[in-house]
């Protein structure tokens, strides 16, 4: 927070997401730096199938559970049709673009597919949102996962726009610069960098005047009208905040799979979703992104632990199932939660105010 | 509906501040307001009365439109606001204070003042951070003096005392230009220090910024009103100024010296 600047006795805040002015650089926690190196030099490291499958994905589920995680842990708001909405941007680019269904993709170039995309997943999620918003708790689920589930139905039965049950193959990324971006490292690096944009952009906007007013509607939203805040109106705009990084995150999904169906938005797929995020943690954008990276390994690999032991391969979900239940059951608040409170443990921090037990607090 | 700004503009000077005819407020069957009629002047600080059940908070949510009355009119500045959603209200002007803290627990004391000044003025959906020179943040910061909060500037709410959450709830109320506040039991629950301080507080307002005060502390009530309202089963009872209310043998026998408060 940028007030602190003013007060220099406030000691320098360390959770990196306080801009200043002077020495942003010194301020960049060390974490950052060596998790900006790990993910930079994976590709010396890693297999193209490592990089590709598991980081790619992760990234990609990520970004769209950090969507879930703005709207949920800032907006106090769970929609089940962050999927759907990253889907239907997915759909967009390849009706607009190009894809192997050529009677139906209209073949414009990415730099105009890749925007409509982004305009039309964002208006259908703000769509959502208008309708989801006026409902609070488990009825905004139900009516997202109602809007998600028709979606999926939608696009299984629609031929002449979806192309029904196979949907769209040959879906692939712009060649640009001379680079072909579905090599897997050169679609690293682009899924890297617009992953680190978004985690940015949330971290960024959690503490602007829209942010703080969002988590103002998610603490107590009939404070926030007797302040003058018309929460209605705010939590549609993050619907539409949040639909843009679905829908970015939708685009890139469908170029790494290089096709689209309606299996990709069916309602198993929406619900990994929640998991994703609740797993990982709602309070910090970075928790979507370890949620998504857990469920990624074990979607990957679960299969062959399980044969592994002996058993039958097709009980991996059971697998995934008993590991997410663990973390839940663990933790209130995800990985993240179990994280903050084993260093609170470590190094006797006040639980409320976040200082050392042994200073002032 | 709707009124234009030089209407507005030039109501503000004559109007009364606020003006309620026959509000009448039905949970059910249950009759929460009935009829009350109640002219409020510019400037005006008035007391509000009553044994628990006697419809004053209701009265308060009906005029922030947190409720909307049964029938009757609120009027707010001379500007018919009885359809107005609660945050157009609040942007002409009108605040008010929770019986019961409504604050943001998880931000911290000078982040709920920045929303509150941020909530009465432009650029609510700004996705910019407010910088170190912004000016909203600074009157935020000077908030949190005026309601002695300084040193708990960056703390966040759930480490203040209660008698701090209402000091805090004060200073939500402050922020921005108010015309008009609502106090709703600002000194349940504070000590006796704490009761002066707020007496204080309210009694160094701008003489422009009238405001109605629920409140059960007699002492506070009358030191810090000119006129006080009685309500009693949902209406209103008894009006007059605070000498008057004081000896008055019904009020006496209702309310002070009932012995059921």
């Amino acid at each position: 927070m940028v007030v602190v600047e003013n007060y220099n006795k406030t000691p320098p805040p360390n959770d990196g997401n306080r801009g200043a002015k002077g020495g942003w650089l010194s301020r960049i926690p060390t974490a950052y730096w060596v998790v900006g190196f790990i993910m930079l030099c994976m590709p010396l490291v890693v297999t193209p199938f490592i990089l590709f499958q598991i980081f790619g994905w992760a990234l990609i589920l990520g970004m769209i559970a950090l969507s879930l995680m703005f709207l949920g842990g800032l907006g106090g708001m769970v929609s089940l049709a962050q999927m759907t909405i990253a889907v239907c941007a997915g759909y967009m680019v390849a009706i607009f673009g190009d894809s192997a269904i050529t009677s139906i993709s209209l073949g414009l170039p990415w730099w105009l597919a890749v925007p409509i995309a982004i305009i039309v997943g964002t208006i259908f999620g703000t769509l959502t949102g208008a309708i989801a918003v006026r409902t609070e708790g488990i009825y905004t689920i139900m009516i997202t996962l109602a809007i998600a589930a028709a979606f999926f139905y939608f696009t299984r039965q629609n031929y002449v726009i979806f192309n029904g049950f196979s949907g769209f193959n040959g879906v692939m990324p712009p060649v640009i610069f001379g680079i072909d971006w579905h090599n897997p490292t050169p679609f690293y690096y682009l899924v890297l960098f617009i992953a680190t944009l978004a985690y940015l952009l949330v971290l960024y906007v959690s503490r602007s005047p829209f942010g703080l007013a969002l988590q103002g509607v998610r603490d107590n939203s009939r404070r926030m009208a007797a302040l003058g805040f018309n929460v209605t109106a705010h939590r549609i705009a993050a619907y539409t905040f949040a639909s843009v990084i679905a829908s970015v995150a939708g685009i890139l999904l469908v170029w790494q799979n290089s096709q689209i169906s309606p299996g990709t938005a069916g309602i198993g797929a929406a619900i990994d979703i929640l998991i994703i995020a609740v797993v990982g943690g709602m309070r910090h954008p970075i928790g979507p992104f370890i949620g998504a990276l857990i469920y990624v390994i074990l979607r990957t690999f679960a299969l062959d632990i399980l044969v592994s032991f002996g058993m039958a391969g097709e009980r991996f979900q059971l697998l995934i199932g008993i590991g997410f239940l663990i973390i839940v059951l663990w933790s209130s608040d995800g990985v993240l939660g179990i994280w903050r409170s084993w260093r609170e443990r470590s190094s006797n921090i006040n639980k409320l105010t976040g200082e050392k037990m042994d200073g002032q607090s | 509906m709707k009124t234009s700004v030089a209407q507005r503009l030039s109501a503000a000077g004559t109007a009364n501040a606020l003006e309620l005819r026959g509000i009448t407020k039905m949970f059910g069957a249950l009759a929460a307001l009935k009829d009350v009629t109640m002219t409020v002047q510019p400037g005006e600080r008035r007391a509000v009365l009553g044994s628990n059940g006697a419809g004053k908070t209701t009265l308060f949510n009906c005029i922030t439109g947190d409720f909307l009355p049964t029938s009757g009119t609120v009027r707010l500045f001379g500007e018919d606001v009885t359809e107005f959603p609660a945050f157009e209200r609040i942007r002409r002007g009108l605040r008010r204070t929770y019986q019961i803290s409504l604050l943001f627990s998880n931000l911290s004391v000078v982040d709920n003042i920045y929303l509150a000044c941020r909530g009465v003025s432009r650029a609510r959906f700004s996705l910019i951070r407010p910088g170190v020179d912004d000016a909203l943040m600074a009157t935020a910061e000077a908030l949190t003096e005026a309601v002695h909060l300084h040193e708990f500037m960056n703390s966040p709410v759930a480490v203040l005392s209660y008698g701090q959450q209402r000091q805090l709830e004060i200073a939500l109320a402050l922020a921005g230009a108010p015309r008009f506040i609502l106090f709703d039991e600002p000194a349940a629950g504070l000590s006796p220090t704490e009761r002066s301080e707020l007496v204080e507080i309210l009694l160094n307002l701008p003489e422009h910024i009238g405001y109605i005060i629920i409140e059960h502390d007699m002492d506070v009530a009358l030191r810090v009103s000119q006129s006080v309202t009685m309500m009693h089963n949902g209406q209103i009872f008894k009006e007059g100024t605070p000498q008057e209310i004081e000896s008055d043998p019904e009020v006496q026998e209702l309310y002070l010296g009932g012995g059921n408060e």
